[in-house]
Formats: C-alpha cells, structure tokens, sequence
C-alpha cells in the first residue's frame, strides 16, 4: 500500500514530477558521463603504450611528441632525419626501433609509414603483440595494412585498391589517385588509435611524394608507378621513432644522450613519465569539470527538495487523511522519502541509458577525432559508489520535505486549513 | 494495563468516559474545559456548536490526536491522555474511524483502495479486509464497476459514503464524523444520516457526530451542546 501511495502519488503529480526527473536525469548523466570519459579516457590511454622505453622525435615539448606520434592527435612541428634515425638505430642500448612517419590520410583515417618492426615490436595493453585477422604484412611498396576500425567502417576487403589523401582532414582535395595501394592485411581490434590507421612502407610515403613539392604535385613533373619503383626509396626523414632498449637500466642514459645529439636537436621522452605529467595536467579540468557536475547535481536534488516542500502544500488534505485513516507520522516520512527514492532511482536508471546512448552514438566520432576509446559500459564499481552517494544524498535532502510533512501531521491533527 | 473502573450501575466498559478534561494551546488563551461525559457502546451523541466553539479541539482529542493538557480521557477503557502518541495513532487506526466535511477521499486512489487505507493502518490483513470493503461499499450504494474509478470522479454523496465504509471497515468501536452533511443538499443529507447511523448501529459502533445544523438533532439519543459550556469553552 505505501509503494501504491508513493507510486500513485507521483504519477497524480506528474507535471512537476517529470520535470523534476529530467533535470535529475541529466545531472546525474553529466557526472557519470565525466566520470566515467577521465576513467575510460585514461585506461585508452595508457593500454596504448606499452613497452616503448622511449619515444624519439625533432625537438619539442614531450606531451606535444607524444600526442602527436603515438595518439595521433595534432601534428608534428619538425621531422628526425633519416641519417640521425639510423646512428640512433645503431646506438649500442638500442635493441629495436619503430620509424613512424606520418602527414597523410585515408578519409579521415590518418596513414602511417613504418617498418616491419612495427609488427614485430609494437605492444598495446598488457604488451599484447600486433595480430593480422586476415592477409599479411605489407611487402611491396603499394600494399597497405589496415586497422581494424578503418577496414571495418570503410568495408575494405582483402586485395581491394585504396588512394591515399595529402594532409590529415577527412576532406582532402589533393589525392595520391595516381598512386592507389592493394590492401594486403587487416589488423586484428586492439581498442588503440592503431585500429584508425592506415599502415603502409616508409618506401610507400616517400614513393608518394617524390613528384610532390612544398605539399603539391609538381606540374609537368607527374612520375608513373614504374618510374617511382626505379628510384631510390630511401626516405629522407621519418616523423619520429619508438624505441626499445635492450636494458631498462639504460634508459635515462639513452635519453640524455638523444637530448643532447649534436647533430640535430631531438627529444626522447618516456612515455610513462609523459603520460603522468598529461594527467597531471588534465587533473586539475578534471578536478574542475567533477566538480561542476556533482553542483549540477545538487542544484538537482535542491530543486526536486523544494518541489517536494511545494507540494506539501497542495498535499496537506492527503496527509490530513491518511492521518486520520490511522498512518503515523512516520508513515508520511517514509512516504516522502520513498518518493524521493523512487525519482532518484528512476533518474539514474534513464541517466545510465541516456549515457550509453550518447557514447554509442558518439563513440566513432571521439575515437576518430581523439584517439580515444570509450567503452560502452557505464556500469563498473566507481559507478556503484557513485549511484550510492546520490542517493544517500537526496535522502538526505528528502529529509526537509519528509520532517514538514511528520511536522505538520503533528501541529494540524485533523483539520486543514485551506 | 489496569483502568479505573467508575463506579455506575452497569458493569461493563463505557465506549467513551472523560473526567475533568482540559486543553488549550497556551495558558494565557482559550481553554476547552468539558467536566464530565460518559457515553455507552452504540449510544449516538449529537455535538452542536457554531465555528470556534471547540468542537474541532474536541475530535482531536477524542481520536487521539492532540493530548489534554489535564483531565482523563479512556477509549473503551484505555487512557488516551496516559498513552503515547504513537500508541494513540495506533489505537486510531483500530477503534476510531473519521469522517470529514469534505474531501475526505484521496483523489488519485481507486475507491476501493480508498476504502482499504484503513484496514491497512489497521494492520488488518487484505484479504479479509476486501471482501469486507466490497460488500460495506455496495451496501452504501457504491457498486463494484464504480470501485474501481477513481476517487474524484464521485460526486460528493458518493465521496461521503465512501468515507463511512472507509471508516466502518476496520470494525471501529467508535464513529468520529466532523460535519459530513455540510456539502450535501437535504435529500442526499437525509439518505447520508440514515445510511451512516444503520451502518453504525449494524457494527455495534458508537457514533459523535458534530454538526451546528440543529435539525440533525432528531437522528440522536443524546446531545452536547458546546455553547453551553460556556464557562469553559471561550471563543478565540
């Protein structure tokens, strides 16, 4: 009977009710949400990078190098040239290296020219190693590798011919059409920006763009496939370099010597070390964005408050009655406050749903645009935590409602004043 | 729980005895002072008086809901001005059934359940409790297809019925019913009396009745008359 009053209840007061709800709805789908994008965005983060000792390119700031090498976000500001990348290679500490060279795109998709080490060396997660669902490594110079979103989204199949775009923007108006690729192998999902690559031979980028200059084909200057293949591929500069030492001990050592290569002023940064001063940075908007939602919140729960204590005014014949009927005042306490549970509960059920939705529909555009993958599921322990801090909370705050309504119970007995 | 036993002629518990009661809000302001009234199981008392005589203060205190300030006051022989307040809500739940003016019916609750309110304060169980509920209701001319409508689609009459069997259901020992008439045009007034005192009188219940309108008076064995107790009762 109370839950048929709480229920029946509500939905007498529907209007007032409904809104209440929404506004609870999207307050608390903003903190799950915020909570749950830092969580998520960190762990897409950190599983990206896993045993690179250190990451070398041109001279920059490290968060700019490791945005730029292994998220793909933004750009390089300069390039390592070839002849420093091979003295790094042949530094005694060094045990492998991955060239990355990057600038071009595949509708939308950023390329990357690279080696066969990536294949070998690259490690993601829990330093799982790269796996080709179909086909094979690339080979030629026009073949390409395709990570698992690009296939996937794009519906490339095994052997299909692909062109690739000058420059990064899903729109390109100058296109290497000349020039298409066979796609040989679709890498298996690893839940990383390497999904949203498109990967072919360093050979291939400078292949691409032996008739370009200054970023556009030169005129009168067009060199057919044969003609390319005839010449030196050898690529004149690599965009930058992830490096594995052949001791961990090593590691500042080799760092300090890259950073102080007299040659050409590089950065070798450790992706660790570089990862926690990004948190650093992003904790503090984090801290920011947190807090803001968890006031978003209470600004909810005050608001849904003083409807409830509005409302006692309008509901002072119902208590009346119910009061005479024979409840206690207790009874109309835990009324209120079952009330209140009903609406929270509700609001965090269509909050997580209203989350899920927006991640679903959002989740390709984050992960095209930022790198980052953001996994479905809300629901984890954090969220638990969460969901029970709500609702100790507007319980808390039901209690002003829930003690005018045993109050008034006290004071009015059976008469109402209208 | 031992009750003081008045010393009258017949042996049994009298449904409502008060001695000396006293009440008011503030030592300085109106005071309510009833010296003494005794009324028998099934008895029917009639209280007349005008708006701000006290008669409100009254009820309240016979349900239980306020507390007197001093005097004595027993239910079917317990001590209503001894007990808790919980212990009163739940005595008013079981023995006392109310009857209001007006509106004494939870809008967005169906008939029925309107009426199972208090057996379920009663803490009777709902089974019992529909099969009685259904039967009380169509004897008060409230037919099953319309004990499932909502409460706010009755008219009044039917509201003020629905009050009775609400107040009947849990088998009360006591009928509180606070000008329930005064919304209701003569016919349906008259109908309203005959129907709630043989209800009444079929479950053994005693009845107060408050009302100022004074040709009510002829439905009533006994009655009080608030105005006279004028040395006590001053208007505020």
């Amino acid at each position: 009977m109370l839950m048929k009053l709480a229920r029946l209840s509500l939905w007498n007061r529907r209007g007032t009710v409904l809104m209440t709800w929404l506004s609870l709805t999207i307050s608390i789908a903003l903190l799950l949400g915020i909570d749950h994008l830092r969580t998520e965005a960190k762990n897409s983060f950190t599983s990206t990078v896993s045993g690179t000792d250190l990451i070398v390119g041109a001279r920059s700031g490290q968060l700019n190098l490791l945005l730029y090498s292994v998220f793909r976000i933004g750009n390089a500001t300069a390039n390592i040239s070839w002849d420093s990348y091979q003295r790094l290679t042949r530094h005694p500490q060094v045990s492998w290296s991955i060239p990355v060279s990057l600038g071009d795109s595949h509708r939308g998709y950023r390329v990357m020219g690279t080696s066969t080490a990536y294949f070998e060396h690259y490690r993601y997660a829990n330093a799982q190693p790269l796996a080709l669902a179909q086909g094979e490594q690339f080979n030629g110079v026009f073949e390409t590798v395709l990570g698992a979103e690009v296939a996937a989204k794009l519906g490339y199949q095994l052997g299909e011919q692909i062109v690739l775009s000058h420059g990064v923007g899903a729109v390109s108006f100058s296109q290497h059409k000349d020039k298409p690729f066979t796609v040989v192998g679709i890498l298996a999902p690893t839940g990383t920006p390497v999904d949203q690559t498109v990967h072919v031979s360093l050979e291939a980028i400078e292949a691409i763009h032996l008739d370009w200059q200054q970023g556009a084909p030169m005129p009168g200057r067009q060199l057919s496939v044969e003609q390319v293949l005839a010449q030196d591929l050898t690529p004149k500069s690599i965009t930058a370099a992830m490096v594995g030492l052949k001791s961990r001990m090593a590691t500042f050592t080799v760092q300090r010597q890259i950073n102080e290569f007299k040659a050409e002023p590089l950065t070798a940064i450790l992706p660790g070390v570089a990862l926690a001063e990004l948190w650093q940075m992003l904790s503090m908007v984090e801290n920011l964005l947190l807090l803001i939602s968890v006031m978003v919140l209470l600004a909810a729960l005050v608001g849904m408050m003083t409807t409830l204590l509005a409302s006692m005014k309008e509901r002072q014949r119902e208590m009346a009655i119910l009061r005479a009927t024979g409840a206690h005042p207790w009874y109309l306490f835990v009324l209120i406050q079952l009330e209140v549970l009903l609406i929270t509960v509700l609001a965090m059920l269509t909050a997580v749903l209203l989350l899920s939705g927006s991640l679903f529909l959002l989740q390709d555009s984050l992960a095209a645009s930022y790198g980052l993958f953001i996994g479905l599921n809300v629901i984890k322990l954090t969220t638990l935590y969460w969901a029970a801090g709500i609702i100790l909370l507007a319980m808390l705050l039901a209690v002003i409602p829930a003690v005018s309504a045993y109050r008034k119970a006290l004071a009015d007995g059976l008469t109402v004043r209208l | 729980m031992t009750v003081e036993q008045p010393v009258t002629d017949k042996p049994k518990i009298p449904a409502i005895e008060l001695k000396q009661l006293r009440f008011f809000y503030q030592p300085d302001s109106w005071q309510l002072y009833l010296p003494e009234l005794r009324l028998d199981t099934g008895e029917h008392l009639f209280v007349r008086g005008a708006s701000g005589s006290g008669k409100t203060t009254l009820l309240n205190l016979l349900s239980g809901i306020a507390r007197p300030v001093s005097g004595e006051l027993y239910i079917n022989g317990q001590p209503l001005h001894q007990l808790s307040s919980s212990k009163r809500d739940t005595l008013r739940a079981q023995q006392i059934g109310v009857v209001f003016q007006q509106l004494n019916l939870i809008p967005y609750l169906s008939v029925l359940d309107n009426t199972l309110l208090s057996a379920h304060f009663a803490g009777k169980p709902k089974a019992d409790s529909l099969a009685r509920a259904r039967e009380l209701l169509s004897r008060l001319g409230l037919p099953e297809t319309l004990q499932q409508s909502r409460a706010s689609a009755l008219s009044v009459g039917q509201q003020q019925r629905v009050a009775i069997a609400r107040a009947l259901l849990p088998k009360p020992t006591l009928l509180i019913a606070d000008e329930p008439t005064s919304a209701l045009d003569s016919d349906n007034r008259d109908a309203f009396m005959r129907v709630m005192l043989a209800e009444a009188d079929a479950n053994g219940c005693t009845v107060i009745f408050v009302s100022h309108d004074q040709s009510l008076l002829q439905y009533f064995h006994r009655q009080l008359d608030m105005q006279k107790l004028a040395e006590g009762v001053q208007p505020c």
